[in-house]
């Protein structure tokens, strides 16, 4: 079977900077690749031409198979789930609607519709009777966040993207968001890429992860094997998971 | 008060809200979909605001003055009054439209699109939903803005209460006068309340 997405020696510019330079990876299809770095590494380019937010300066991506400038961009982004930071949520949608917006979009009957609402705010802890009527702004970060994730999920994409999701809620909450998105993948198996500039949260979730440095993919390998990883920005990461290191 | 009088206050005050609905359906009618699509076009949305708001700068009488010797538009009368008065609401109408779409949350616009939502979904389910406030704060503002110089429109033949105020003015005539300030006041402040009432309840969120 063809890869689900593949980058082909793809670069990204802007202006005379350089965004992406000559990226490529396939992502196989049940796969987590994290895309990991720093600010201003490339991490949410390189997600955003998936989905045809932007494309390729040069190389091209393929989704099943597909060059993304091929595809209708709306048929494209209506097959792959995306959640960005506290959601993206609509803050006039009641979170049943927001829910429901892309099955009710595609034509789903409403019985349907209701239907998945309910069972998808179940899966993501969320008693649908408790929410369904309320809006976001009276929901907690971390709710919103769960939110995002049923949405996502809504019209059974065969791709989700993770634009570093976790990034605003506090740690604990942090975690159970993460322990949440393994059980939601053991579950339905779905293939992700997931943008983040945390090691931990990366090696927490990760089937494999990929780091970028100033636009190239510097690394790409097992959560198991990144420790061995041959450079130097990885090894920065490593060391900043250590506390001990603040006084060096 | 003779009874002839609150007669034809009556037929001028219908008069005046004849001349106030006509001008805020045009005004809406342009000035909405206007600010939309200006919205679109970042490059022609300075030039076409400040162009606006320069017509908006120009004093009323003086604007149907100019408006008078214009071949087809212009003349003495009803159509005249009423270009003029639109050029006057479009200014609050399109601003509130173009500052309502934009300042739509860059998140939620962004999200919505990766969904994949068309263009014209976002603006139905999204921009303009979230924009609903400050769209009809404009309209309100601007109609209470056409009540007041829709007054003064009387002076090239458009009718409406400014009548009374042109008469009492010209016979120095109190009554006459609070015949045509007080229910064009009135109105002003009726709909004004009224159409902030409907804003307040437009939508859940500000």
């Amino acid at each position: 079977m063809s890869p689900l997405v593949s980058f082909r020696n793809v670069s990204v510019r802007l202006g005379s900077r350089d965004i992406l330079h000559n990226i490529t990876f396939d992502v196989e299809a049940g796969e987590t690749l994290v895309l990991l770095g720093r600010s201003g590494s490339g991490k949410t380019t390189a997600l955003k031409l998936i989905n045809a937010l932007l494309h390729p300066s040069a190389g091209e991506v393929l989704v099943e198979g597909m060059r993304t400038t091929a595809w209708d961009p709306i048929r494209l982004r209506r097959r792959i789930g995306y959640v960005i930071q506290e959601g993206g949520l609509f803050p006039h949608f009641t979170i049943a609607n927001n829910v429901g917006l892309i099955p009710r979009l595609e034509g789903w009957p409403d019985e349907e519709v209701a239907a998945r609402i309910e069972s998808l705010l179940t899966q993501v802890g969320l008693p649908p009777k408790e929410f369904v009527a309320r809006y976001p702004r009276e929901l907690s970060g971390g709710q919103r966040q769960r939110v995002g994730v049923a949405r996502a999920l809504a019209a059974d994409p065969h791709l989700l993207l993770f634009d570093e999701p976790f990034g605003a809620v506090d740690p604990v909450t942090r975690v159970e968001l993460q322990r949440q998105f393994l059980s939601l993948r053991r579950q339905y198996g779905k293939t992700a890429l997931f943008v983040t500039h945390d090691l931990r949260e990366a090696l927490a979730i990760g089937t494999r992860i990929g780091l970028l440095h100033n636009g190239r993919l510097e690394v790409l390998t097992t959560p198991a094997e990144f420790q061995y990883a041959q450079s130097e920005e990885a090894q920065a990461f490593l060391a900043a998971l250590n506390p001990q290191n603040l006084n060096a | 008060m003779p009874a002839s009088l609150l007669e034809e206050i009556g037929d001028l005050t219908l008069e005046h809200l004849f001349l106030v609905i006509v001008t805020m359906l045009i005004a809406a009618t342009l000035g909405i979909p206007g600010g939309i699509l200006l919205t679109r076009h970042a490059m022609v949305r300075q030039w076409a605001l400040g162009v606006i708001s320069a017509v908006q700068t120009i004093p009323s009488l003086a604007l149907f003055g100019f408006l008078i010797p214009l071949p087809f538009l212009g003349g003495i009368g009803k159509s005249t009054a009423i270009i003029a008065l639109v050029l006057y609401a479009l200014l609050p109408i399109v601003q509130n439209t173009v500052t309502g779409i934009v300042g739509v949350d860059r998140v939620v616009r962004e999200s919505a699109i990766a969904m994949g939502l068309t263009p014209r979904q976002l603006l139905t389910e999204i921009e303009l939903p979230l924009a609903a406030r400050t769209i009809l704060t404009g309209l309100r503002i601007a109609t209470v803005t056409t009540i007041g110089t829709a007054t003064i429109a009387a002076a090239i033949g458009a009718g409406g209460l400014g009548v009374f105020i042109f008469r009492g003015l010209a016979s120095v005539d109190a009554t006459l006068l609070l015949a045509g300030a007080i229910p064009a006041a009135t109105m002003a402040i009726v709909l004004d309340r009224g159409l902030e009432w409907v804003v307040q309840r437009s939508s859940p969120v500000s």
